[in-house]
């Protein structure tokens, strides 16, 4: 797979389809698996993990899967390339900046994921438009049945998919829903959300997840128990969380607009004009903006600008550095980003540009 | 610090924070409960539960210390100091220590979802191939390449055996 093919798309997560795509963007869930007779990653030596990588590549390119994946050596990329499938949201961070023989098998459309050698051996991922969990799960349920098939996991009946932390024993799951919540920040209410979310053991977490900032007004909602549940149990509690978040949403948005009309429109109006006309732009204000011109859209109150939201999804993932660089097809420092960023946007988003 | 009410010793701390005044309450064991703090408060369950544990492994710590997984090498303290277990086998070696944890990062200690169809190994055969492996691993490192080829191919043998059941 050329990876600057998938440059001038925005990817499955971004393609702004699927139910409450005004809300969810995405929904998204990850296996953690290890080889039943391998140390894990951490204590692996480079043979090993070189081994390991090898055994799994040959085994994943037999898989009965169609379209099959391609596989992607880690080390084989340049730092740009990695930080690229960062911002896909098609590999950690973690994975990026890790040493030694490790990777990642994709599919064409983005949707799967393995990563080889994080920090288990094997972390499957689903991610889907829209909000889809449950499509999402028979997805990656699929594909890991296929998988053990091929390889003897790590399992004990006791301790479940036993894996390198404890904190994702068990069922090795991660299932999340990406949220667009500018309404319940917008009316101050996010952190009333948040409480009653950790209440019931649900994680909150920003874009790029763990530890990231919750810039674009997107927040990642995911379990945080993984033992003692099975899965569809832990799927059943977020699914039927995020209906009320969805609830939530919409009514501070119908609030705004009743009682703040004047404010809310003059805001997102100066968001899409300096969107459109600024000649310097840092990532976190393009997010920002482009997060009120989304609310903007979704409330009918850019009509006139003939501006979709699949397009905005896509600047959100173009504007981002490693990106914004391979579609300038050059490296670039901060500075001369921030340049190359509003250049970007400016022409995107030039009268009627924003039509397709 | 004494007890707010009374002369004992207070054992009891409360603080709390309302519209912006905020209020700190030293108490004795009796005067919380004779004003019903303790109860108003719903007594933190899991904060008990973890002094309790963090009670029970100070008192086996040297135990602890000295517990090593034969088929990684990694010690208990280790996994303490780095949050990352080393191997399969970890989760029995370590079982009476990660229990309570797990216990108070999941409220649970037994996996009650998905069970893989295919490709089990038991757990004896499982530490057994771990083992092998580390030795694979150090005779590659001294060059003993024959011993290195002939516990290649007993691994092989362990791992497809077994591969069926």
């Amino acid at each position: 797979m050329n990876l600057d093919s998938l440059t001038h798309t925005s990817g499955e997560w971004l393609r702004g389809t699927g139910p409450e795509s005004d809300i969810v963007i995405s929904s998204r869930i990850r296996l953690a698996r290890n080889l039943a007779a391998f140390l894990f990653t951490n204590r692996a030596s480079a043979h090993q993990k070189a081994e390991i990588e090898a055994m799994v590549r040959d085994r994943i390119s037999k898989l009965e899967i169609d379209p099959g994946l391609t596989y992607v050596h880690i080390p084989g990329l340049t730092p740009l390339d990695r930080q690229f499938l960062v911002e896909r949201q098609l590999i950690s961070r973690e994975l990026a900046n890790a040493e030694g023989p490790r990777g990642v098998a994709l599919s064409p459309q983005e949707t799967v994921s393995i990563m080889v050698n994080e920090e288990d051996h094997l972390r499957l991922q689903v991610m889907r438009s829209g909000f889809t969990l449950d499509e999402t799960w028979q997805d990656i349920d699929r594909l890991d049945n296929l998988l053990e098939q091929r390889f003897s996991y790590a399992f004990s009946d006791e301790f479940g998919y036993l894996t390198a932390c404890p904190t994702n024993v068990g069922t090795g799951m991660r299932a999340s829903v990406m949220l667009h919540l500018p309404g319940l920040v917008l009316t101050k209410q996010i952190e009333k959300v948040f409480r009653a979310l950790q209440k019931i053991n649900l994680a909150v977490r920003g874009l790029y997840g763990e530890g990231s900032r919750a810039s674009g007004e997107f927040y990642q909602i995911s379990n945080q128990v993984t033992l003692g549940k099975s899965e569809t149990t832990i799927l059943g509690e977020i699914r039927e969380v995020v209906p009320n978040i969805i609830m939530y949403e919409r009514e501070a948005r119908k609030t705004l607009t009743k009682e703040s009309r004047q404010a809310l429109q003059d805001k997102i109006s100066r968001a899409f004009g300096t969107l459109q006309h600024a000649t310097m732009m840092t990532s976190e204000e393009t997010m920002d903006l482009l997060s009120s011109v989304r609310l903007g859209i979704n409330l009918g109150m850019l009509e006139d600008k003939h501006i979709t939201i699949p397009t905005i999804n896509e600047l959100f993932i173009h504007t981002q550095p490693a990106h914004l660089q391979k579609l300038m097809g050059t490296l670039l420092d901060g500075e001369e980003r921030n340049s190359a960023r509003a250049r970007y946007l400016r022409n995107r988003l030039e009268n009627g540009a924003g039509l397709n | 610090m004494k007890c707010q009410s009374c002369t004992k010793p207070a054992t009891v701390h409360l603080t709390d924070i309302i519209n912006g005044h905020k209020r700190e309450l030293h108490l004795c064991q009796d005067c919380a409960e004779k004003q019903q703090l303790i109860k108003s408060q719903e007594l933190n369950l899991s904060a008990i539960l973890q002094t309790v544990i963090g009670q029970h492994i100070s008192q086996s710590t040297d135990e602890l210390g000295r517990l090593t997984c034969p088929a990684c090498g990694i010690k208990y303290m280790e996994f303490k100091a780095e949050g990352r277990l080393g191997c399969p086998h970890d989760y029995e070696v370590f079982q009476t220590a990660l229990e309570p944890l797990l216990q108070r990062i999941h409220r649970s200690v037994r996996h009650a979802g998905k069970v893989p169809q295919h490709g089990r190994i038991h757990a004896a055969r499982l530490a057994e191939i771990l083992e092998l492996r580390q030795q694979l691993h150090n005779a590659v490192a001294a060059e003993a390449y024959e011993e290195a080829a002939r516990l290649r191919d007993l691994i092989r043998v362990k791992e497809t055996t077994d591969e069926s059941g």
